[in-house]
């Protein structure tokens, strides 16, 4: 029983701060715009996203968004633009850490950095655009949002404004970003025009309704809804969008590398979900377009986890491989999709989600080890990186931790949430066969991506140096960011059984 | 609650080594590894277990506690010993107190991190023998790979890249084939298995087996798992063909991770074997006794003859495993009291003798840095002590009476040569027995020339008296060794209260 009764808009509390915190930031520009006082802006951004992340587990735990709770349950602001169930909480969770480990591992990397404040503003400003996506709840909400994580993703991926890399990476990202924005908001004004609604349940209510004119616009529905998949593979960088992915990784600074490929990517993944599982219900959807969509997401993740793994796989600088990985991973959450149309199908996309989480962890500390090996001026290949434990033991011990996870070697919480995946996976195959190749494909790919993660595992602790280095320094905000993220990578295990209870009863909320 | 104090002391003691200068981690870590090791015996006089683990006994120590769900599986915290795996607790926390007294000598870079590597591989394989769910159990068996890759790869020899990388893509492929076989089989269990616990899954296997799963009998399933996990241990045992890895794993690896592959890692593949495909499969067990029968000679024979061949001191007692391995298997497939209790007894023998072995062909290398019998001779003028201890090893290991070797390998011969279900059981047993005589080859032969004669050895180095450190922990084991020998019940009735339920009580 609350005490006092919180308006409903203040469901949206997590996105909410982070917008005031970004509204804070640039206040301190604002008086002093050329400052580099970094203690002050780096604080700023932390704080805030802990508050988000702090408010969003609170709701969380208090039930809010949980179905069939008294007083609480879904809360719907604005007329359904917006959702806040356990869905969004739960990516609110995830972008807040990743946003809180990326901001606390920037304090280091941006030290001598001219844009401390548009910096640390433009990262909390995407975040706040994927804090909001994770509850939009209509494709027009979903798309200002999606623009809200766009445009200043596109600016920090080209914030080093005199390294040509990051400068070339900026510019492919926003070009591809701009193309495939089109093909979205086309695909969100088709599916518009074939069922004269955007809001999410209105949509589903349009394609059950057999409508004689929503039948007859079988074949415009299914053009938008390809488009709607094509925008979101773009956003979570699975094949055939992916391109730009290993570009922009490369030349971005690696905190927004991490913050990129781990915070946006599961973003774009709740726009996956909840689109799908909500504006999309399987059987009335089959029945106008006269397509099984479950299928496309099917082949999508076959082909995103191989084209990852084996480009992963040959790479010889370790960001890239990092980037291919990527979206590797991306293939595996696919999975969650595809598996919708089959019974156990909310059980393998909780799973999805738990290996998203995990990932957040893994995923954002991998690629903050490699801002640390930038920020020692180490080189870019895995030669450059051999023999790096000899000088940093505790930072290389954490990126073995990341590297094991990540591949899905036990004991660590990348194989707790991949099994997750692979038994739900076997468990649904029973009612469709097409999951069974589907989790053979996970196994495999799973079994090769040891190679190449244990590549960087060797190269770091077996190899020798090929050249003396001077003493490294310590960096205190990137090691913090590295071993925390390590720490979680293995606490989560003990705890995984809640967690894992969460995520499965937040995919069945929005599935039924 | 004990189990778990066993493996949280050598995790954070893992941690905290890890930490430590480099200067005291091996002091650290040995007085840490003292704990776990007094719990562990602490836990054998406490014993009180009864019966088999999976098949209804009486586990000692036992917890459980739900820890996540699957879909319609339960997976849950699931640790507890019985006469089986108890002896090998033991052994595993012995054996690594003394791994890390005989690294003092020969580990000179980067102690810290090794010693923590040590530790932590204890914690994992005291997990591997106490987890009862296979969730658990398995957490614990990959993650001795990760360690043990690293022990190879940064302290080894001169091959120790190609070594290392070796030995972790064959054992975890391997795992990925058994993983796969057990997650089928369970799927295949149906409904009338709703948890990963390995007792449940055991006992729906004795009242029935699987139903079948796509498309598959549930008799036809049944033997593809058993087939597919067999496979899968035999890499980690290692049986012949699946050998190669251990060879070069062991021969690049250092000392102290020698001692923990020959001495424990290896008995996981047998102790996988025994709770997995013999005490769930009898039926399959069975039906493929006979080639599995065959493989285990071939494995003694092949291997010995391989150790014949050999001149590189360390090379000798890596191929001997491939040998005294085949007579686990012996053990196993004959499916009597004696044979699978003289197999899981030879799983303890093998572990104290070769430990021991490899302790003093370490104790020689770091005093000669050279292993090759050829280089030496009469190094019994040099090295008294460690010499004598290398040839009391070596008489426990040709199975001298009163010694832990002979008492194993009397109990396999005895219980395999009157098996009623391994057809041609005495021609097995004989083939097998000749082993014994190849193993007194090699092993003479190679005394004869490194130990006896006139001193001769070109090094540079002062090759004098073994440090009193490395004699101490040789002569533990030692004395293990002839305490098993002299008096065998003290582990065995405890082996054969654990295996009476496998084979049905009177066999």
């Amino acid at each position: 029983m609350a005490v006092f009764e919180l308006p409903d808009w203040m469901a949206l509390a997590p996105a909410l701060i982070l917008a005031g915190t970004a509204l804070v930031l640039f206040l301190l520009d604002s008086i002093d715009p050329h400052s580099t006082n970094r203690s002050l802006l780096a604080g700023t951004a932390i704080v805030g996203s802990l508050a988000s992340l702090a408010v969003a587990v609170w709701y969380t735990a208090a039930g809010v968004g949980a179905t069939g709770i008294e007083n609480h349950g879904v809360i719907d602001v604005m007329n359904g633009q917006f959702v806040v169930d356990q869905l969004a909480l739960y990516f609110m969770i995830i972008i807040a850490v990743v946003t809180a480990l990326v901001a606390v591992a920037s304090y280091d990397y941006l030290r001598d950095h001219t844009y401390q404040a548009e910096y640390y503003s433009l990262v909390i400003l995407a975040a706040t655009g994927m804090s909001m996506m994770a509850a939009s709840n209509s494709l027009v909400t979903i798309f200002i949002a999606l623009e809200l994580t766009s445009l200043p993703s596109y600016a920090l991926v080209a914030i080093l404004k005199d390294n040509r890399g990051s400068v070339e990476a900026g510019l492919k990202y926003f070009l591809i970003g701009a193309l495939s924005s089109a093909i979205f908001v086309y695909g969100v004004s088709l599916v518009y025009g074939a069922t004269g609604s955007l809001q999410l349940e209105a949509i589903a209510g349009a394609l059950e309704s057999s409508d004689q004119n929503v039948v007859e616009m079988g074949g415009l529905l299914g053009l938008g809804i390809l488009m709607l998949i094509g925008g979101i593979a773009f956003k979570t960088a699975s094949v055939p969008f992916h391109f730009w992915a290993p570009e922009a990784y490369e030349g971005a600074p690696a905190p927004i590398s991490a913050f990129l490929s781990s915070a946006s990517k599961a973003a774009g993944f709740v726009l996956a979900f909840r689109v799908f599982a909500t504006a999309f219900p399987l059987e009335a959807t089959t029945a106008v377009i006269g397509v099984d969509w479950t299928l496309a997401f099917g082949i999508l993740a076959i082909v995103t986890m191989t084209v990852g793994n084996f480009a992963a796989a040959t790479q010889e600088n370790v960001k890239r491989m990092l980037a291919y990985s990527s979206i590797g991973h991306a293939g595996y959450v696919l999975i969650g999709l595809a598996a919708l149309s089959a019974d156990g199908g909310d059980a393998v996309m909780g799973a999805a989600m738990m290996h998203l989480l995990v990932y957040g962890f893994m995923n954002t500390g991998a690629f903050l080890f490699v801002g640390l090996a930038e920020y020692w001026g180490v080189g870019r290949t895995f030669e450059d990186y051999n023999g790096l434990s000899k000088q940093a033991p505790f930072a290389c011990a954490a990126m073995a931790v990341f590297m094991f996870s990540l591949a899905g070697v036990p004991p660590f919480a990348g194989f707790a949430s991949k099994y997750l995946l692979y038994t739900a996976t076997i468990e649904a195959a029973a009612d469709n066969t097409i999951l069974l190749v589907l989790a053979a494909a996970l196994v495999i790919n799973s079994a090769l991506s040891l190679y190449y993660y244990s590549r960087l595992v060797k190269a770091l602790w077996i190899e020798e140096p090929i050249l003396d280095r001077e003493r490294l320094a310590q960096p205190t905000g990137l090691y913090a960011a590295i071993i925390a993220a390590a720490v979680l990578t293995v606490l989560i295990l003990p705890a995984f059984s809640p967690i894992a209870d969460a995520a499965t009863e937040a995919a069945t909320a929005i599935i039924v | 609650m004990m189990i778990e104090a066993l493996i949280a002391v050598a995790l954070l003691g893992a941690l905290i080594t890890f930490v430590a200068p480099n200067r005291i981690a091996g002091k650290l870590a040995f007085a840490i590894s003292l704990v776990p090791a007094a719990i562990s015996l602490w836990l054998f006089t406490a014993f009180d277990g009864s019966g088999n683990a999976l098949l209804d006994g009486e586990l000692a120590f036992e917890s459980q506690l739900a820890w996540l769900e699957i879909g319609d599986y339960s997976i849950s915290w699931f640790v507890g010993l019985d006469g089986i795996s108890l002896p090998l607790v033991v052994l595993t926390t012995i054996l690594c107190t003394l791994a890390t007294v005989s690294s003092w000598t020969p580990i000179d870079e980067r102690e810290s991190q090794f010693y923590g590597l040590i530790l932590f591989i204890e914690a994992n394989l005291i997990g591997v023998f106490s987890a009862l769910d296979f969730f658990v159990w398995f957490i614990f068996w990959e993650a001795v790979l990760i360690p043990m890759y690293l022990l190879i790869g940064i302290w080894g020899g001169p091959r120790r890249k190609y070594a290392a990388i070796k030995f972790f893509v064959y054992t975890n492929v391997a795992s990925l084939v058994m993983f796969g076989s057990f997650i089928a089989l369970v799927f295949g269990l149906g409904d009338s298995v709703t948890s990963f616990a390995l007792p449940e899954i055991a006992t729906a296997m004795v009242n029935g087996g699987p139903e079948g799963l796509f498309g598959l009998g549930g008799t036809a399933l049944a033997s593809v798992v058993f087939i597919g996990m067999f496979l899968g241990f035999a890499v980690k045992v290692p049986i012949v063909p699946f050998h190669t890895w251990l060879p070069d794993a062991h021969v690049e690896a250092p000392t102290p991770a020698s001692i923990l592959l020959a001495g424990v890692l290896l008995k996981m593949g047998t102790y996988a074997l025994l709770r997995f495909n013999f005490t769930m499969f009898p039926d399959q067990v069975e039906a493929y006794a006979v080639p599995i029968a065959a493989i285990a000679v071939i494995s003694v024979i092949y291997g010995a003859m391989l150790a014949l061949a050999q001149t590189d001191l360390k090379r000798i007692v890596a191929y001997s495993s491939v040998s005294s391995m085949g007579y686990v298997i012996l053990g196993l497939v004959a499916y009597t009291q004696f044979g699978i209790g003289g197999a899981t007894f030879q799983m303890i023998s093998h572990g104290l003798i070769s430990g021991l072995m490899f302790m003093a062909v370490g104790v020689i290398y770091n005093a000669t840095h050279t292993r090759m019998v050829t280089d030496m001779s009469g190094m019994a003028d040099r090295m008294p002590i460690a010499v004598g201890i290398l040839i009391a090893g070596a008489f426990g290991y040709m199975g001298l009476p009163l010694m832990s070797g002979f008492a194993a390998e009397y109990f396999i011969f005895f219980g395999s040569f009157g098996s009623e279900l391994l057809a041609y059981s005495a021609v097995f047993t004989s083939l097998a027995m000749f082993g014994i005589v190849i193993v007194a080859g090699y092993l003479l032969f190679a005394l004869q020339r490194t130990v006896f004669g006139p001193y001769r050895l070109e090094t540079d180095y002062e090759v004098g008296r073994a440090p009193v450190h490395d004699v101490a922990s040789m002569v533990v084991l030692l004395g293990l060794i002839i305490a098993l020998g002299v008096a065998p019940d003290l582990i065995f009735d405890m082996i054969t209260d654990a295996i009476d339920p496998i084979i049905g009580g009177e066999r």
